[in-house]
């Protein structure tokens, strides 16, 4: 079980380092359909934030905005709107994931867009799940 | 391709390589191999894989460093072969 750091250097930076990872998270996830990056690079980088806040701050302190269930939920989410995004497109008369039956302006774009969401949201939780099972272990 | 950064390169993620393979301390082990995922992403970089490189990068340096320093925190750090 990892405690709270007495260290007021670590705890400093971390906070203010984390909003800026997940920052550049969003950003890999939001772009991932024009430019390298994607769902899971960027979901990565938001399940390694959320590490460094247990790493820095201790697992007692985070345990009460991350409960089990919560996590778990976010994991179904993802997995969820992946396959949403494409049960919309075969209602509305495309193939799996068909995007451009999608009564929206660049249909593509936005669709892949939703995919990446999807993936990142999964991917994160998961993150954060794998690492929260090996420390409670 | 740069020839002389490209040695550089894999020169260090060798040597980075046989240094988690041979060090004694697995703590020291763990952050080697952070280090040469670190050497592996620049490999790839140079090499205009800009996708595995980010994978990797995100994946090999971070995620997999943490894990294992979780996992040598919960076991034991001396080596015993």
């Amino acid at each position: 079980m990892i405690t709270s750091q007495e260290s007021i250097i670590i705890k400093t930076l971390s906070r203010f380092l984390i909003p800026f990872i997940q920052l550049f998270g969003l950003y890999v996830i939001m772009h991932g359909h024009s430019s390298p990056g994607g769902g899971f690079q960027g979901g990565v980088i938001l399940g390694a934030s959320f590490i460094l806040l247990v790493i820095s701050f201790g697992y007692d302190e985070v345990k009460k905005r991350f409960s089990k269930r919560n996590v778990m939920l976010l994991t179904c989410a993802g997995v969820v709107l992946y396959g949403a995004i494409g049960v919309v497109c075969q209602l509305l008369g495309g193939n799996f994931l068909d995007y451009a039956v999608l009564p929206i302006s660049q249909p593509r774009s936005m669709g892949m867009l939703g995919i990446e969401i999807g993936v990142g949201l999964t991917v994160m939780a998961v993150m954060v799940s794998i690492f929260r099972d090996l420390l409670t272990y | 391709m740069i020839w002389q950064l490209d040695l550089a390169l894999l020169l260090l993620t060798v040597v980075c390589a046989i240094g988690a393979l041979t060090v004694r301390d697995l703590l020291a082990s763990a952050i080697l191999l952070g280090a040469f995922g670190l050497f592996m992403c620049l490999l790839w970089v140079e090499m205009g894989a800009v996708d595995v490189a980010f994978t990797e990068a995100s994946v090999g340096a971070g995620i997999t460093t943490v894990l294992f320093v979780i996992a040598v925190f919960k076991t034991e750090r001396k080596s015993k072969d």
